[in-house]
């Protein structure tokens, strides 16, 4: 294949890192071409050099063979790149059609010209297949809508090569596929898409080519046709990687946890949780599916005690719990990942050590009379860094100079080495490596296996269908149903997660 | 495992926390001697263009802080209710609570205490001493109440709240010496005396040294182990560092920011309390002026830290006592002695920025050796 772009030897150092070391990548018109790699191979940072928002250190742009300086995105878009970041760019109180035209040029100046916008972005809903009603404010849109609007917004100013950073990551099964088809209807015109991605699966669906950076550096471009899932995971790691863990049959115990027709309110009042009810047993792991800001944070918080604007029962081991604080909770036995372990989870600026011991602070043996016994905290650290393959030098490090794995295990390691009964694990192994996330999946099957109950709650369904015995789904604040976690399951779980079925199934 | 990870990651993590943890600890103790001393060099330029003589202004500065018994004890006293304030701001600081209401706190702290002090009569003097004392914690943790509730419970802006409740403070204090308070058959806007039983006694005979400072170092040892020995104290800094980290832990962040506040407000008030017991014994006008603020950059020259507080506070005490002495042997305009802790203040409250230098400097170190 001919290549259109041309990324030749690509340098771009961070203070610390060299995010990309000498990589050379050809992409070509007409494909849909996957960039893999773990985190911190130079992904992002190669595309967002080829978008302009970073500069290159050393190396150049070919585009049709001529070299080419991209310093801003204006310049990319000029040349026909478009670019859909992870997290989107538009204004919540704007309509569709007012995101799409902000920031262009147009003809009437300084007037808006809506009309031949208008015309337009029809022209491109048309040959692209995505349907959209553009007179909509964003803020009404669900996310797969919103990113329909980024889509038509890189291709209204003109994009023949369109990079996505993740494009799946917030999507269900159903608007991934519609995607799929939207992206393919697209290149046939002699377009190229590429594509970021960790979901092995998507690639080999959809992709024709892919590209491995593996540790900054540029690996290989391989075609996709005679791969396989496992072949495509082995190349950008090095290793096998074993993408399902083995669960071993638990006798379900007793039930741990048990909601009983929960209602939540929201900040401003609004039902974020709507009568919800459901039982996490020892030796369970329970999967919540759903799209992000399904109720599934405030269904945690009020489980936690954070929300008191709840009504309904939470029994814990038959003691009920929805009306003891935070920290009464937690004392009695519950141990939650929190969605989002640089926010909720870890203080980054403290040690190991003292982020090793948030929630017993108070309790023996760490408190010694009134004072805290940092010999043996130490020692406990010590110990669990160990046990745990936390890397790091001492106790003493601070949280917020380790990589994202590292901390997200001192988490794990905090709440697992707690007296509890249940493990709450939200979005548990977010934006992390191949390697911790095994590491992370097989605690969590530990956990169950010590016949401790397990609530999961995450938006990677493959993960949920690996891990747990049963799988709710969240939609709007509801239960749409449960499922057992089989594969066959998948496509009734995604319409779940659009609000399609009721009932089990 | 362990092959995979060292294959992917690019940066050296153990190498790049050790250097900001060595950098940091450099520059917690550079950054408050670099503040002090280009504020001397820019008081310096000053004096200059004043046309003074540098030389002759700061020896005679330093003459009259430290120069004999005297100057010392002035010093000191000077630094009691700055070390008392500047103590519970840096407390609520390590929570991310910023107290700018210690002014108004030390003023209804020092009222508290002259109103126990005259109205009890016959009481032995420790007892007496300790409810003024006690008074003196309540009135600055009352008026530190209401900006602090109303904050944690409603999320209103503490400073902006603070600082007005300063001004009022200082209205009711200025009605109160010229009515209720006044004294009886006096002409002077001020109260009476306190009883001799609620002064405090004096440390070094001689001078203007009273037990107020033994008190305030007592109670910044406490602080310290405290705030980094027990439970609450881990509490109150990680509630600083992450609140919704608090928040999941089971902490009770609001009502750990009231008690903070309450605190750091009883603390101040304390301060204004002991200077009515130990160097004024009665109320007056503004009697003790700008200390709330200047406690402020006590605490952040102390880097928030008890034992710096107790430095810094002994450093702006003795700027206080020294100042007059600057100013009139190197024939300065009067107003000039404002200028050297203004200019001091500015230095230290820009002086935070420089603390990132640490981990840009780590970060650069690795690059270098890469």
């Amino acid at each position: 294949m001919e290549d259109y772009i041309y990324m030749d030897d690509i340098v771009k150092r961070f203070p610390g890192v060299t995010a990309c070391n000498h990589i050379s990548i050809g992409f070509a018109k007409g494909e849909i071409h996957a960039l893999l790699g773990e985190n911190g191979a130079g992904k992002s940072t190669l595309m967002n050099m080829l978008y302009g928002l970073l500069k290159k250190d050393e190396g150049s742009i070919f585009i049709e063979g001529k070299k080419k300086e991209i310093n801003s995105p204006q310049e990319a878009i000029a040349l026909g790149i478009g670019m859909v970041h992870q997290h989107f760019m538009l204004i919540p109180k704007f309509t569709v059609i007012e995101n799409i035209v902000l920031g262009t040029k147009l003809k009437r100046e300084p007037l808006l010209d809506f009309r031949a916008a208008r015309e337009r972005i029809n022209g491109i809903l048309e040959m692209t297949g995505l349907d959209i009603n553009i007179d909509e404010k964003v803020q009404n849109l669900c996310i797969g809508d919103q990113q329909k609007v980024e889509i038509i917004k890189a291709l209204y100013k003109g994009a023949e090569v369109l990079i996505m950073d993740e494009p799946t990551a917030v999507l269900t099964p159903v608007e991934v596929d519609e995607l799929f088809i939207v992206l393919r209807n697209w290149v046939t015109e002699g377009n190229t898409v590429i594509f970021i991605t960790h979901k092995m699966r998507e690639v080999v669906e959809i992709c024709d080519r892919i590209s491995i950076l593996r540790d900054a550096t540029y690996f290989g471009t391989y075609p996709v046709e005679n791969l396989d899932e496992k072949e495509v995971a082995r190349l950008m790691v090095g290793r096998d990687v074993s993408l399902h863990i083995e669960s071993t049959p638990q006798p379900r115990g007793k039930d741990i946890l048990v909601v009983d027709k929960l209602t939540v309110k929201n900040d401003i009042g609004l039902e974020s949780v709507k009568d919800i009810s459901f039982t996490v047993a020892a030796g369970e792991i329970v999967g919540i599916a759903g799209v992000d800001g399904n109720g599934q944070l405030e269904l945690i918080e009020a489980i936690m005690g954070l929300n008191n604007k709840k009504a309904g029962r939470i029994t814990l081991n038959g003691e009920s719990i929805e009306k003891l604080s935070p920290r009464k909770i937690l004392d009695k036995g519950i141990s939650n990942i929190p969605f989002e372990r640089q926010k909720e989870g870890l203080a980054l600026e403290f040690p190991i050590s003292d982020n090793f011991i948030l929630k017993e602070e108070w309790n023996k043996p760490y408190r010694k009379g009134l004072f805290l016994d940092f010999k043996l905290i130490w020692k406990k650290a010590e110990e669990v860094m160990k046990a745990y393959n936390i890397k790091a030098r001492t106790p003493a490090t601070q949280v917020g100079n380790m990589s994202g794995g590292n901390q997200q295990k001192v988490v794990i390691a905090r709440e697992v080495e707690r007296d509890h009964k249940l493990l709450i694990a939200c979005h548990p192994t977010h934006g992390l490596d191949i390697g911790a996330i095994e590491f992370i999946h097989h605690k969590i099957m530990e956990e169950r296996n010590n016949q401790k109950g397990v609530l999961l709650v995450s938006t990677e369904l493959e993960e949920l269908l690996s891990l747990s015995d049963r799988i709710l789904v969240m939609y709007k604040g509801e239960i749409m149903g449960e499922v057992e976690a089989k594969l066959e399951n998948l496509s009734s779980i995604g319409s779940m997660m659009l609000g399609g079925c009721h009932g089990k199934a | 495992m362990e092959k995979l990870d060292n294959q992917v990651t690019t940066v050296n993590y153990d190498k790049l926390d050790e250097l900001v943890r060595k950098f940091q600890k450099i520059f917690n103790i550079f950054v408050p001697i670099f503040a002090f001393l280009v504020s001397l060099i820019v008081v310096g330029i000053i004096i200059k263009i004043q046309g003074g003589s540098i030389i002759v202004a700061y020896s005679s500065l330093f003459k009259s802080a430290f120069g004999n018994l005297n100057s010392i004890g002035n010093s000191l006293s000077r630094a009691v209710p700055l070390i008392m304030a500047g103590l519970g701001i840096a407390i609520a600081a390590r929570a991310n609570i910023i107290n700018l209401g210690a002014e108004g706190q030390i003023i209804v702290g020092g009222i508290f205490a002259t109103y126990v002090g005259i109205n009890l009569q016959g009481l032995p003097p420790v007892l007496h001493i300790t409810l003024c004392l006690l008074a003196g914690f309540i009135g600055g943790a009352l008026c530190a109440f209401l900006p602090g509730h109303f904050n944690a419970k409603h999320n209103t802006n503490i400073i902006i709240t603070a600082m007005l409740l300063n001004d009022i403070t200082i209205g009711i204090l200025g009605a109160l010496v010229q009515g209720p308070m006044k004294e009886v058959g006096g002409f002077a806007p001020q109260s009476a005396q306190i009883a001799m039983s609620a002064r405090l006694p004096m440390f070094i005979p001689g001078s203007r040294v009273h037990v107020g400072i033994i008190i305030a170092l007592v109670l910044a040892v406490i602080a310290h182990f405290v705030l980094f020995k027990t439970p609450i104290g881990l509490e109150t800094r990680i509630l600083g560092g992450n609140p919704l980290v608090a928040k999941h832990s089971g902490m009770q962040v609001i009502g750990m920011q009231i008690m903070l506040v309450l605190i750091a407000g009883g603390l101040a008030g304390m301060g204004g309390a002991m200077e009515i017991m130990g160097s004024q014994f009665r109320l007056r006008e503004a009697f003790l002026m700008n200390y709330g603020y200047e406690a402020l950059a006590v605490a952040l020259l102390g880097q928030k830290s008890p034992y710096g507080v107790i430095i810094a506070g002994i450093l702006f005490g003795a700027l206080k006592a020294g100042r007059g002495g600057m100013v009139n042997a190197a024939n300065l305009p009067v107003s000039f002695s404002m200028v050297l802790s203004g200019v001091l203040i500015l230095c230290i409250s820009i002086s935070p920025i420089l603390m990132k230098i640490p981990r840009y400097l780590a970060v650069r170190n690795i690059s270098a050796n890469r």
